[in-house]
């Protein structure tokens, strides 16, 4: 959309509703922006001359005689290097005290790669939580959200996660983030000695719901940037997905939509795919990873939310805490990771798909003895050993607190193994069991 | 004269116009905006306003913009070339469109104009030409592509010149022919066919009643799907529907395989386009790629051309089946075209059905699947299409939209179950709640008797029921506890458990495993089923899971070996020795 050489200006607006104004206006383009009162707004609808905006900090006190003036263009961000440290709004605004970004205006929300264009991820991202790491390899290019209920360290588990994983960039897009949290990254970060390679861009509570729906595109136009013009690895983090989705759910309410299941848009589902397919590894170098939180409501995951990220995202990360042991794990049974079979055995030392899978079986067999136990009935010595293998396991291997590398996890997940059983009760293939067993 | 217009209004991808010249309903036209042209399609007609989806995004849309209408409804570009091309929902050619970002209005051919076919004439002139006929055929990735007469063709035209055999490109006259009111046409190797309207040149459409082998055992055996058949795939994220639909794309004994990927992840279709590069077609020893189409409208693609895709996806089918070919179309998956179908009927405000999917969802889907089918050509040949789509019920609950009205049109439901992939028993189907309604069929019962197997359906059936005894005495030793039932009440359990790990769990990542043969197959079932006819006894109930964990454990490295080859005779024999053990006297 072209800069149009002066911007007119209109005081006559016709309807106010909690989110939109509408008033007669020439020559307006679709998704184009406009200030009401100085208040950023969007072109959502036209009909004839009749032109509706979306006022993204609501209308509140907006008086029917304001002033209304079209820039012409669809949100953009100054991209350039100079954004690399820089906390920023919704509106890619700076909230750090320091000047405005420099750079050439691009428009946020571009179009997708060309399916052909992409390249099969295979590079592992490694973490330190054997969680991840062991059970649930990330891959370069992969999208994936931590699925938490709201009392879980879910921030606490992602900045970690970014702090291991060697990319060149962390971008993180926080959406109606408290302010303690937002204090939290910036202090996590800086201590860490990385916030060169930060850049983020903050909705918090105290901020307008409806302007949260510009971060997941100020965040993504940001990692194109550093993933295609500069041929980076670039992890981004997106956290609360659900926030993102209760702004969508507004702003589709106050535009009469009809709503569909959980009082959801029925554009979710696109919505929500529009943002997790910009993850990507390019044919270059370049690679955008994107790790999400999605809060659930008692880990209900048929929930319209986390049930439609399901279906878009490459596996799921759930965080559960154990009640046995009273650590927070990632629980194997529930999380995936779908691209770690293009890693595992492959990029990962050759017996880390069979001792991974063995150590699962057995914990399932441990929480089949559990359920044994609490219905009363007598336990086997088997169960007996795969109980007192799973605390071990949990302990040792599965909490978050956990930090190793790949191949202590697996030393540590034979050990664990040998321990409590012998090779022909793990379904371990001969020739792994010969050259790992330990005893 | 086509008619031209001006945009009046917008909301997202419903573009109102405002009309000058005769508009007809589902036309495509062309909006101008920025220097981009956005390709639409006519959707409603009200009165002077005419409301079109633009299968693009409409940023900067203005009330002014020009549009211009085409004549012509959504049309499908057909004629050799198409195999192992990766298109967009509308047809453009992934593989030609510039740079890393699809740009908006940015289109390619469907099929490469340039290229030189060897032509060969299969008709004489003076003969007589109906829709669909073979006028000549070329060789496309070895399977012969007949170059077919209009199929709008009315009546009975007569063929006035025929090309000689020699090369030819697509665009060249290869044919012409006389119509009923005298008229002279030309044709060349390019068909085009509105693909919302089904493809009816051929004679008659019968009864499927040939086995489709995919040499998945879950599926042939238990739930058989047919050449011509339709069945569908629903199932919660991460029971492994693109698996098993990718391991169907890979092994199905088909001429042609179209695989639409239809609002799903990319890096789905990364992977066909990496890997079938590089597999086998064990039929032809050719590669995969070279029988397949790749369809790919995928999730961040523009919502508008998801329905699109499908119509197209299917509408090629519908061309290669017109050949003569077995064509298999896999879908994945429809129920985001069934999305699509709901964020336009909301925006034009039409009243909204259950879960505001549009009334007339049943309906869209049931004439969808029925356009697949096994048919008989006006020249006597057969074809067919075997349709597959997977269904992404919302939160894993079967009793939505978009499962019951697929469940009214499919004749094969695939259930995966997400208690079967939480242990990893995969593929996920349900054994209980799937159906095939192809074993019901007496065509196909004749010839499943004469050309599979004598017992492929009893066998069939008798399975189920063992799945079904061995789910019920599971039920009750969880109710009751290990000692609170009879022994018996363990062995029914492990017999299913054995027939369970053995025949309906495959591995889809090894090499032998991944596709049993259908003799390998029967003989399997019989083999099984033959064990679990025998009455064993033992003293109690702890001695039963031993016994079958062994006997299971010797089997699936039966599975793992090749048929033939010196472990597999040994691993048959310790089998069979294995299972006689612990068997009541009466019984040998």
């Amino acid at each position: 959309m072209k800069k149009q050489p002066f911007n007119i200006f209109y005081t006559e607006i016709e309807n106010i509703t909690k989110a939109t104004v509408a008033l007669r206006a020439d020559n307006a383009g679709n998704e184009e922006l406009a200030l009401v009162e100085g208040r950023l707004a969007q072109v959502v609808k036209i009909r004839g001359s009749m032109v509706t905006l979306q006022v993204f900090s609501g209308t509140e006190g907006i008086a029917n005689n304001a002033r209304v003036e079209f820039l012409g263009t669809a949100p953009s961000l100054a991209l350039s290097d100079k954004l690399k440290g820089r906390f920023l709004n919704a509106y890619g605004q700076p909230i750090d005290e320091r000047p405005a970004v420099e750079g050439p205006l691009t428009e946020i929300g571009g179009p997708s790669v060309n399916p052909v264009r992409r390249k099969q991820p295979n590079t592992p991202i490694f973490t330190g939580i054997a969680g991840i790491d062991l059970n649930n390899t990330l891959v370069g290019g992969q999208k994936i959200p931590f699925f938490a209920d709201p009392d879980q360290p879910y921030n606490e588990v992602m900045a970690t996660v970014a702090l291991r994983a060697k990319a060149d960039k962390i971008i993180l897009g926080g959406m109606g983030i408290s302010n303690d949290d937002l204090i939290y990254f910036k202090d996590t970060f800086r201590n860490a000695g990385v916030l060169d390679k930060i850049i983020a861009f903050i909705n918090t509570t105290q901020d307008p719901p409806v302007e949260r729906l510009l971060i997941p595109d100020m965040v993504l136009t940001t990692a194109e940037y550093f993933a295609v013009e500069k041929q980076e690895q670039v992890l981004v983090l997106l956290t609360d997905m659900t926030l993102y989705a209760d702004a969508l759910s507004i702003v589709s309410n106050r535009m009469d939509q009809i709503p569909s299941k959980d009082s959801m848009p029925g554009s979710l589902y696109s919505d929500l795919a529009r943002i997790y397919e910009k993850a990507v590894q390019f044919e270059g170098n370049g690679s955008i990873t994107i790790i999400a939180v999605t809060t659930l409501n008692q880990g209900d995951i048929t929930h319209a939310i986390p049930d439609n990220t399901g279906y878009i995202t490459e596996g799921q990360l759930f965080l559960r805490k154990d009640s046995e042991t009273g650590k927070v794990i990632i629980d194997p049974f529930r999380s995936l990771s779908r691209l770690k079979q293009l890693v595992i055995g492959k990029k990962t030392r050759e017996d880390h798909p069979q001792i991974m899978n063995a150590c699962i079986r057995l914990f399932a067999d441990a929480s089949e003895a559990k359920i044994k136990k609490e219905n009363g009935f007598e336990l086997t010595e088997y169960n007996n050993r795969t109980l007192a293998f799973a605390k071990s396991y949990t302990e040792s291997l599965l909490a978050i607190d956990v930090q190793m590398d790949m191949e202590e996890m697996l030393d540590k997940a034979w050990e664990l193994v040998g321990k409590f059983f012998q090779p022909e009760e793990t379904g371990i293939k001969q020739a792994m069991v010969e050259k790992y067993w330990k005893d | 004269m086509s008619a031209t217009g001006k945009v009046k209004g917008l909301i997202a991808n419903l573009v109102m116009i405002e009309p000058e010249g005769a508009v007809r309903q589902n036309e495509i036209c062309f909006l101008e905006t920025a220097g981009d042209w956005l390709m639409g399609e006519v959707i409603k007609i009200e009165g002077d306003t005419i409301y079109v989806q633009i299968y693009d995004s409409t940023r900067g849309v203005r009330i002014g913009d020009k549009v211009t209408f085409t004549g012509s409804m959504l049309e499908v570009t057909l004629g050799p070339g198409m195999l192992s091309r990766k298109y967009d929902g509308l047809q453009s050619d992934l593989d030609e469109l510039e740079g890393t970002f699809l740009q908006r209005g940015q289109r390619s051919d469907a099929l490469d104009m340039n290229r030189n076919w060897d032509f060969k004439p299969l008709m004489k002139t003076g003969e007589e030409v109906v829709a669909g006929a073979w006028l000549g055929v070329v060789e496309e990735n070895g399977l012969p592509h007949r170059i077919m007469a209009p199929f709008d063709l009315k009546g009975h035209a007569r063929l006035l010149e025929m090309a000689a055999q020699g090369t030819y490109k697509v665009t060249d006259t290869i044919a012409t022919i006389e119509l009923e009111n005298g008229e002279r046409q030309p044709l060349t190797m390019i068909n085009k066919w509105p693909s919302k309207l089904a493809m009816k040149a051929y004679k008659q459409k019968l009864r499927p009643f040939k086995l489709l082998e995919t040499g998945i055992r879950t599926i042939d055996t238990l739930h058989p799907m047919l050449e011509g058949g339709t069945g569908f795939i629903p199932g919660p994220f991460g029971c492994g529907k693109t698996v098993l639909q990718q391991a169907i794309a890979k092994q199905a004994k088909a001429d042609v395989v179209i695989v639409a990927a239809c609002g799903e992840r990319a890096n789905e279709v990364v992977e066909i386009f990496t890997e079938f590069p590089e597999l086998d077609d064990p039929s032809t020893g050719r590669k995969l790629i070279e029988r397949t189409i790749i369809i790919a409208n995928t999730s961040s693609m523009p919502v508008a051309a998801r329905e699109a895709s499908v119509y197209t996806a299917m509408t090629i089918g519908e061309y290669y089946r017109s050949m003569g070919l077995r064509v298999l179309l896999l879908v994945d998956s429809t129920s985001r075209w069934a999305q699509a179908l709901r964020e336009m009927s909301n925006r034009l405000e039409e009243l909204p059905g259950p879960d505001a999917f549009p009334m007339d969802l049943t309906a869209v889907i049931s004439s969808f699947y029925a356009r697949a089918g096994y048919v008989t050509l006006n020249n006597d040949e057969q074809g067919s299409i075997t349709f597959i789509g997977t269904v992404s019920p919302a939160g894993g609950n079967l009793k939505e939209p978009v499962t019951e009205a697929t469940k009214k049109a499919a004749r094969c439901f695939y259930a995966l179950e997400q208690r079967r992939a939480d242990s990893k028993r995969y593929p996920a189907v349900d054994p209980i709640d799937s159906y095939s309604k192809y074993l019901e069929y007496p065509e196909f019962q004749s010839y499943a008797s004469s050309s599979v197997g004598k017992d492929w359906i009893s066998n069939a059936l008798e399975i189920k029921n063992v799945m079904l005894r061995g789910k019920e005495a599971a039920d009750q030793i969880n109710i009751l506890g290990d000692d609170g039932v009879s022994i018996d009440f363990h062995v029914e359990f492990w017999k299913s458990e054995m027939l369970d790990f053995i025949l309906l769990q495959q591995d889809a990542f090894d090499d032998v495993d991944m596709f049993t043969p259908i003799h390998r197959q029967a003989f399997m079932s019989s083999f099984l089923l033959d064990i679990s006819r025998r009455n064993y006894t033992f003293n109690h109930f702890s001695e039963v899971r031993p016994f079958f964990r062994k006997l299971i454990n010797t089997l699936k490295q039966l599975n793992y070996a090749e048929e033939g080859s010196d472990a597999y005779e040994k691993l048959l024999e310790e089998a069979k020795e294995l299972s006689e053990l612990n068997v009541e006297v009466s019984n040998i």
